[in-house]
C-alpha cells in the first residue's frame, strides 16, 4: 500500500519536472553550446523576417545578407524566412509573434495600407531618424514616401518596387489569332480576347482567386483612369457611380473570356508561356518565372515566346508595390535591426539584391546598367510613368478591407452579380476604418 | 492511506492541464465571441450575443454553412458505405484479408495535408486536351463526356472535396466494421439459418442491428471531423470561396480581416455544430453503460 502510494508521488514529481524542463529549454534555441552568456548571444544576432524562400527572392536576400555580414562583422544575420507564396502563412505567424510581444528584429511587409495595422496597433517605430541620416528623402519617390508615412512619421524602408498592370502575351498565339496590335484599350482588349476564343486557344489565363483580384485591380485601373482609380482610396471615394457600375461591367466582360482557372499563378503563366492562351495578366514577377533557367524558370526567350505591355486602358500609370523593411517595437537587437535597415536602404544593397529577385530598385539613383530586357522598361517607366498603387498587394487597402474585396470578388465568380458586387465593394469601403 | 489519493495524483496534472488549455481556452474564446473587438488594438466591451446574430446577414456565412452541409452529408455517407461494403468483402473471407486490411487502413496515416496535395493534382478541373489527372485518366477510358470542374464546379463542387476524405477515412469506418461483424457470435447466424432465413436475411435481420453501436461510433467520428474540416480545404484549394467552409472562413476573418471577434463567433458555432453530434452520444453511452 505505502509503496504504490510513494510510486505515484515519484511519477507525478517526475512529470512536473520534465514538464517545467521543457519550459526552461525552449527558450534560448540556437545558442549551440557556444561558451558566451544568451544575453551576449542575443546582441549579435539579428533576425530577419520574411517570405522570400522561392527562387530568384531568396537568391537576392543571399546577395544582400551577404553586403550586411561584410560591413557588420560583429553581427549574425539570422534568415527566419517563411515559406509561402504571398507571405500568407509568414502574416499569420508574425501576427501571433507581435501580439506575444516577441517579434523579429525586423520584418518585411508591403509598403502603404498593410502597414498601418501594425502601425495602428504600435508594433513599429518611426524610422524618420534613418531617412534623415541617410538623406534618403531625396532618393526615394515621394508618392511612395507619402504612401509608408502617417502622420509625418515614416515607418519603413522600401527594398524594391514590382509592377503589377503588365498584361503578358504570347505573341504567336496572337499572331495566329490575327491580332496585329497589342491592345491598348479595354475595347481593344476585348476585341482580341473573341478573335483568340474563335481561333480555339485559350483568351485570357486565370489562377486561384487572388489573381481575380489582381485581374480587377487593373480592370478598374484602365477603365476609370489613374486620377479616379487614386480617389477610389481617399475620402471622396465614389464606389456606387456608374463609372464604377461601367468598370465592373467590363471586368465581368474580361472574365468571361478567362479559361478553366489554373492552381496558382504560375501554372495560369505557364499556359501563355506555353501556347495555350494568348494573355495572363499579372504582376512582374511573371517575368523571372518565365525568363530564369528551367528549375526556378521556365526558360523562355523575351519577345519571342512571351511578351508585355501595359494591361489595356492603363498605358503611362505604373501600377506599384514595394517590399520593404521595418523596425518593431521592442526589438530584442535594435542595433542590429538599423544595421540591416541601412543595408536594405542603400544602393549597394538595392543592386544587389533586385536583379536577382526581378524587381527595380526603389532608389532613383540605382545603377540602370545592371537592369536589362524587361527590367530596363520597368525602371524607364517608374522614372516617368504616373502612379498607382496595387489593392491586392497590400497598398492602397489595409487587410480587412482587402480581405472584403476578396470575398466580394469570390462570390462573384460564382454568380456573376454585377449589381452585387458592386453594392458589397461600396459597403467595404464604407466599413473599412481606413 | 485513503485508497483513492494515489489515483487523484496522478491524474491531476492532466485535469488541470484540460481545464486550463481545453475549457478555459473555450471559455475565453466564448467570452471574445461576445465583445466588439473588432480589431486587434481596442479593448472590446460585451454586447451579447450580437455577433452570433449579425453573422447570419453575411453571404459568405451562409454559403460557408451550406458547403460544410454538403460536404458532411456526402463524407459520412460515402464513408460509412464504402466501409460498410469494404468490410462485408473481408468478413466474407477474401484470401490474404491481412494484406488487403493494411492497404485499406494505410489512408488514415496519411495527414489530410498530404492527401489533399495530391488530389489536388488528381481533381485538376482542366477538360479536353489539357486534362490532367482524374479527367485524364476518365478521357483515357473512353469516359470523356463524365469530366468535368471537380472542387471548382459550382453546384457539387463540395460533393468533389469530400471525395479526398472518403478516400482517407473509409478504410478507418472498415476496420470498424469488420470488429463489429467478428462480434457477431457465430450461434446467433447459425440459428437464424436454421429458421430458413437467407443469407441476406442474416444480415439484414441479425447483423445490422447488432452493428448499431458501431456504426454510431462511426457517425460521430465522421461527424465532428467533417464539421472542422480545415487542412484538406486548405491543402486542395487554398482560401477561396467556392470551397469555403467555416473553419477556413474564421481563419480568414482572424487572420486576413484581424476581427478577432468575429473569428471567436465563428469557432463558437463550430464547438456548437460539433457539440450537437458529441454530447447526444455521451448521454446515450452513459446511459447503456448504467444499465448493463
Amino acid at each position: 500500500m505505502r509503496r504504490q502510494w510513494m510510486a505515484a508521488v515519484a511519477v507525478t514529481m517526475a512529470g512536473l519536472l520534465t514538464l517545467s524542463a521543457c519550459g526552461g529549454g525552449g527558450g534560448d534555441g540556437g545558442g549551440g553550446g557556444a561558451p558566451q552568456s544568451p544575453q551576449a548571444d542575443a546582441r549579435k544576432k539579428v533576425e530577419v523576417f520574411s517570405w522570400w524562400t522561392g527562387p530568384g527572392e531568396a537568391d537576392g536576400l543571399k546577395a544582400m545578407r551577404e553586403i550586411f555580414e561584410k560591413q557588420n562583422t560583429g553581427l549574425e544575420f539570422f534568415d527566419a524566412a517563411v515559406a509561402g507564396g504571398s507571405g500568407d502563412k509568414a502574416r499569420a505567424l508574425l501576427a501571433t509573434k507581435l501580439q506575444a510581444d516577441t517579434p523579429p528584429d525586423t520584418f518585411q511587409g508591403h509598403a502603404g495600407a498593410e502597414l498601418q495595422g501594425y502601425i495602428k496597433a504600435g508594433d513599429l517605430e518611426p524610422v524618420n531618424f534613418l531617412y534623415d541620416e541617410l538623406k534618403l528623402r531625396d532618393v526615394f519617390p515621394q508618392q511612395l514616401i507619402d504612401q509608408i508615412s502617417v502622420q509625418g512619421q515614416i515607418y519603413s524602408v522600401p527594398v524594391n518596387i514590382h509592377r503589377s498592370n503588365v498584361m503578358w502575351f504570347n505573341p504567336a498565339v496572337l499572331k495566329e489569332a490575327g491580332v496585329t496590335e497589342v491592345p491598348a484599350t479595354i475595347e481593344e482588349f476585348v476585341a482580341a480576347l473573341e478573335k483568340v476564343k474563335k481561333a480555339g486557344k485559350i483568351p485570357l489565363s486565370i489562377g486561384s482567386e487572388w489573381t481575380m483580384v489582381h485581374l480587377l485591380e487593373s480592370v478598374l485601373l484602365g477603365s476609370l483612369g489613374t486620377d479616379a482609380y487614386n480617389r477610389l482610396w481617399t475620402a471622396g471615394s465614389d464606389w456606387s457611380g456608374p463609372a464604377m457600375t461601367k468598370a465592373l461591367n467590363d471586368f465581368k466582360t474580361i472574365l468571361s473570356y478567362a479559361g478553366d482557372p489554373a492552381d496558382d499563378w504560375q501554372p495560369a503563366a505557364k499556359q501563355v508561356a506555353d501556347g495555350q492562351a494568348a494573355f495572363n495578366i499579372m504582376g512582374d514577377w511573371a517575368y523571372g518565372y518565365f525568363h530564369n533557367p528551367p528549375d526556378g524558370g521556365l526558360g523562355k526567350t523575351s519577345k519571342t515566346d512571351f511578351d508585355w505591355a501595359p494591361s489595356p486602358g492603363t498605358g503611362g500609370t505604373f501600377m506599384w508595390l514595394s517590399d520593404s523593411f521595418t523596425l518593431p517595437k521592442g526589438a530584442p537587437n535594435r542595433d542590429g535591426a538599423v544595421a540591416w535597415l541601412k543595408v536594405a536602404a542603400s544602393k549597394e544593397g538595392q543592386d544587389a539584391f533586385n536583379p536577382k529577385k526581378g524587381s527595380i530598385p526603389a532608389r532613383k539613383d540605382a545603377d540602370s546598367g545592371l537592369y536589362t530586357d524587361y527590367l530596363a522598361d520597368a525602371l524607364k517607366d517608374w522614372g516617368s510613368d504616373k502612379l498607382a498603387g496595387s489593392i491586392q498587394h497590400g497598398v492602397v487597402a489595409n487587410d480587412a478591407w482587402r480581405a472584403a474585396i476578396n470575398e466580394a470578388v469570390g462570390i462573384f465568380h460564382a454568380d456573376k452579380d454585377v449589381a452585387a458586387l458592386q453594392s458589397s465593394l461600396a459597403e467595404a469601403a464604407k466599413s473599412s476604418g481606413q | 492511506m485513503r485508497r483513492w489519493l494515489p489515483g487523484l495524483l496522478l491524474v491531476t496534472p492532466s485535469i488541470i492541464a484540460i481545464a486550463v488549455f481545453v475549457y478555459g481556452m473555450l471559455g475565453w474564446n466564448f467570452r471574445l465571441a461576445m465583445t466588439d473587438k473588432h480589431d486587434e488594438v481596442s479593448e472590446g466591451s460585451f454586447v451579447g450575443l450580437e455577433n452570433f446574430v449579425t453573422l447570419w446577414d453575411q453571404k459568405r456565412w451562409g454559403i460557408s454553412v451550406d458547403h460544410a452541409i454538403v460536404f458532411t452529408v456526402v463524407f459520412v455517407f460515402g464513408a460509412l458505405l464504402l466501409g460498410w461494403l469494404l468490410a462485408l468483402l473481408m468478413e466474407k473471407g477474401i484470401r490474404g484479408e491481412g494484406t488487403f486490411r493494411a492497404i485499406y487502413l494505410f489512408p488514415m496515416a496519411i495527414s489530410f495535408v498530404a492527401t489533399g496535395v495530391v488530389w489536388r493534382w488528381l481533381m485538376n478541373s482542366a477538360q479536353g486536351e489539357r486534362a490532367v489527372g482524374l479527367n485524364r485518366l476518365l478521357d483515357g477510358l473512353g469516359l470523356g463526356s463524365f469530366q468535368w470542374g471537380w472542387f471548382r464546379d459550382p453546384d457539387w463542387g463540395m460533393a468533389a472535396m469530400a471525395v479526398p476524405a472518403i478516400w482517407q477515412m473509409s478504410g478507418y469506418v472498415m476496420a470498424l466494421f469488420l470488429a463489429g461483424f467478428r462480434g457477431v457470435p457465430e450461434e446467433l447466424r447459425e440459428a437464424a439459418r436454421v429458421d430458413g432465413c437467407t443469407e441476406w436475411g442474416v444480415y439484414r435481420h441479425i447483423v445490422l442491428p447488432l452493428l448499431r453501436p458501431v456504426t454510431l461510433s462511426a457517425l460521430i467520428i465522421l461527424g465532428h471531423i467533417s464539421l472542422k474540416v480545415f487542412d484538406l480545404i486548405v491543402a486542395v484549394s487554398g482560401k477561396q470561396i467556392i470551397t469555403d467552409v467555416p473553419a477556413v472562413f474564421m481563419w480568414v476573418a482572424v487572420f486576413d480581416s484581424h476581427d478577432p471577434a468575429k473569428g471567436a463567433t465563428i469557432a463558437s458555432y463550430i464547438v456548437l455544430a460539433v457539440s450537437v453530434f458529441v454530447i447526444p452520444y455521451l448521454v446515450w453511452t452513459l446511459r447503456r453503460e448504467r444499465r448493463s
